[in-house]
């Protein structure tokens, strides 16, 4: 009952928001909002594989465009038919669009997670750089697939795409992608990813079965990827295969090393950090690459386990309420 | 065979390419049974520890536990039947604390899936409560309560050596397997340690296996010990038998194995 509130207090909340925000920020700064909320979801679902669990996979990108792909599909030849159907039976449009977008995003999960189950296979067998280098060659057929299959627009990127996605559902996969990952680093499933990532043979030996555990954080991982990728694509009505490149997963990896892998509050702050520095420092102008560049390293070397270490903030402190150690 | 057989290695050999690590090894052990295996250096007692823990799969031979036979199974599965163990090298998860790694242990024994914990059910509550309370008690029992929010990286070497057996119990095995969980120790620390493990059997009703580099150590608590030697079982009895077995003091190499000897 008491959760219930919660979750309508906090909905309702979203959807003030969302009619407010755009009347204070200039569409300029909405959209690094938008930008700030899917790279979050994209860290914190990343941080569930290498930084929970230790695998190190470089492929998150491709996961994302599934996603973006599949969903962006399938709103644009049966989600637009749903919406006029829906419309016509006299539902608001927002409503209509919503439950559309919902069922697209839902869908562009299911498919990066199903991706997510047969890339996470080979990690049973494979470790350290050779994972990464299996997760960097999926990336790459995937963009190579959409950049030669003409259906999904082929090399001239996909045009047309609804521009369903608002703050209100950005806001909404980020609380439910940092809420699945806290409640499961506070469960027994997390312990076991955890235990995964300090000694496999130990894990083994006292009872986790690492390969199940394993192949979960891969599922549960590139699903928000994929959810991340068709809000992504709901948001910005247009995609293009070059949005999916081994440079997109390097960025999000970034963000889980910056922010100090296993670290969630880490993973927010430094989602958030590099999507927005590259636009704070415009006035750089071509100096703007090496600034960020150099603020990376200066950062790594001064602090190398992340801006957060292994840590998390503990808002329940503020409030004064009960606080679990880390 | 003997219902009160717990565990037996029936002719058990493992062999890495031309090297015999484990040969043709023959070894009951009984219920309620405290064995300790002991050898020289490099005679294979890890591996048997390997073979029954499902690390490595015999290459020929039967691993029987509770009259069934249970070579070739995954370490987790063989874990979930009832065998836990520690290690000679320290493994514990360093970057969790003390009362995580014993947690962590728990799990296989945790009802509440994935979707119970991600939504926060009673059922996951209730699981979470017992196994914290149950995990508390082992680290009290270790004398580890007051380092239970400490990383275990940041423990003393004795206190690590605690935790491995605190988190192996919480696995509630019926065979724990102790790879020299004296080693480092000074005689003091040993000494209690001793004491500690015979408590452990009784209170636990646990079935110990005990691999030991210090006599003195398994002469003390052990009614039953095995020797191995260049992966051969080369002696089986009572530790007066073993001490005054020549093979056995051969294997030591001339090496005197009194009542109070000190670290082979």
């Amino acid at each position: 009952m008491k959760r219930l509130i919660v979750a309508a207090v906090t909905l309702g909340a979203l959807a003030g928001l969302d009619l407010l925000l755009p009347r204070f920020l200039n569409p300029y700064f909405m959209r690094i909002l938008m930008l700030c909320g899917i790279s979050i979801v994209l860290a914190v679902s990343l941080n569930l594989i290498n930084g929970f669990t230790g695998q190190f996979s470089i492929g998150h990108a491709g996961f994302m465009a599934i996603g973006a792909y599949s969903s962006a599909m399938f709103s644009m030849h049966i989600g637009v038919g749903w919406v006029s159907a829906l419309e016509a039976l006299g539902a608001p449009q927002g409503l209509a669009q919503a439950a559309a977008l919902v069922v697209a995003l839902l869908l562009g999960g299911l498919a990066a997670a199903v991706a997510g189950y047969f890339v996470g296979l080979p990690s049973l067998r494979l470790r350290g750089d050779y994972l990464a280098i299996v997760t960097l060659g999926f990336g790459e057929i995937i963009r190579v697939i959409i950049t030669n299959v003409d259906a999904v627009g082929a090399a001239r990127g996909l045009p047309g795409i609804p521009q369903w996605a608002n703050f209100f559902w950005v806001a909404a996969a980020v609380i439910a992608v940092v809420g699945v990952s806290l409640r499961i680093a506070n469960s027994s499933h997390g312990r076991a990813l955890f235990a995964i990532r300090d000694d496999e043979v130990a894990a083994e030996a006292l009872g986790v079965d690492t390969t199940r555990y394993k192949v979960l954080a891969f599922v549960i991982g590139s699903f928000f990827a994929g959810i991340a990728g068709g809000l992504f694509a709901h948001y910005n009505a247009y995609l293009h295969p070059n949005s999916f490149t081994f440079l997109k997963s390097i960025e999000i990896i970034a963000m889980v090393v910056l922010g100090g892998l296993g670290s969630i509050s880490g993973s927010i702050l430094a989602a958030v950090f590099l999507t927005v520095l590259p636009e704070a420092l415009r006035s750089a102008q071509e100096l703007r690459m090496v600034i960020y560049s150099l603020m990376i390293i200066v950062l790594m070397i001064t602090r190398p386990g992340g801006l957060m270490g292994s840590r998390e903030i503990d808002v329940r402190r503020w409030f004064g309420r009960r606080a679990r150690p880390a | 065979m003997n219902p009160d057989v717990l565990l037996h290695l029936d002719h058990v050999t493992m062999q890495f390419g031309g090297l015999k690590a484990v040969a043709n090894l023959d070894l009951e052990v009984g219920r309620g049974e405290l064995v300790g295996l002991i050898g020289p250096n490099g005679a294979g007692k890890t591996t048997v520890f390997n073979l029954i823990t499902g690390v490595y799969t015999p290459t020929n031979g039967r691993v029987m536990f509770e009259g069934r036979a249970i070579q070739g199974m995954k370490p987790h599965v063989i874990a979930h039947r009832g065998i836990t163990r520690t290690f000679q090298n320290i493994r514990l998860f360093a970057s969790r604390t003390c009362r995580d790694n014993v947690l962590i242990a728990a799990h296989q024994h945790c009802e509440a899936g994935l979707l119970d914990a991600v939504l926060a059910t009673a059922r996951f509550e209730r699981d979470e409560q017992a196994m914290r309370k149950r995990a508390d008690e082992l680290l009290a029992l270790l004398g580890l309560s007051e380092w239970a929010d400490v990383r275990a990286a940041e423990l003393p070497y004795g206190q690590q050596r605690r935790l491995e057996i605190a988190r192996a119990l919480a696995g509630r095995p019926r065979l724990l397997l102790l790879d020299e969980p004296a080693a480092g120790l000074n005689p003091q620390e040993s000494d209690q340690l001793m004491h500690l493990i015979e408590e452990i059997r009784r209170k636990f009703e646990v079935t110990i296996l005990l691999i030991e580099h210090d006599m003195r150590v398994v002469m003390g608590i052990c009614r039953r010990i095995a020797v191995l030697d260049y992966g051969e079982k080369i002696a089986e009895g009572t530790p007066g038998q073993i001490r005054s077995d020549p093979k056995v003091i051969e294997a030591y190499l001339g090496e005197e194995v009194p009542a109070a000897g000190g670290n082979a």
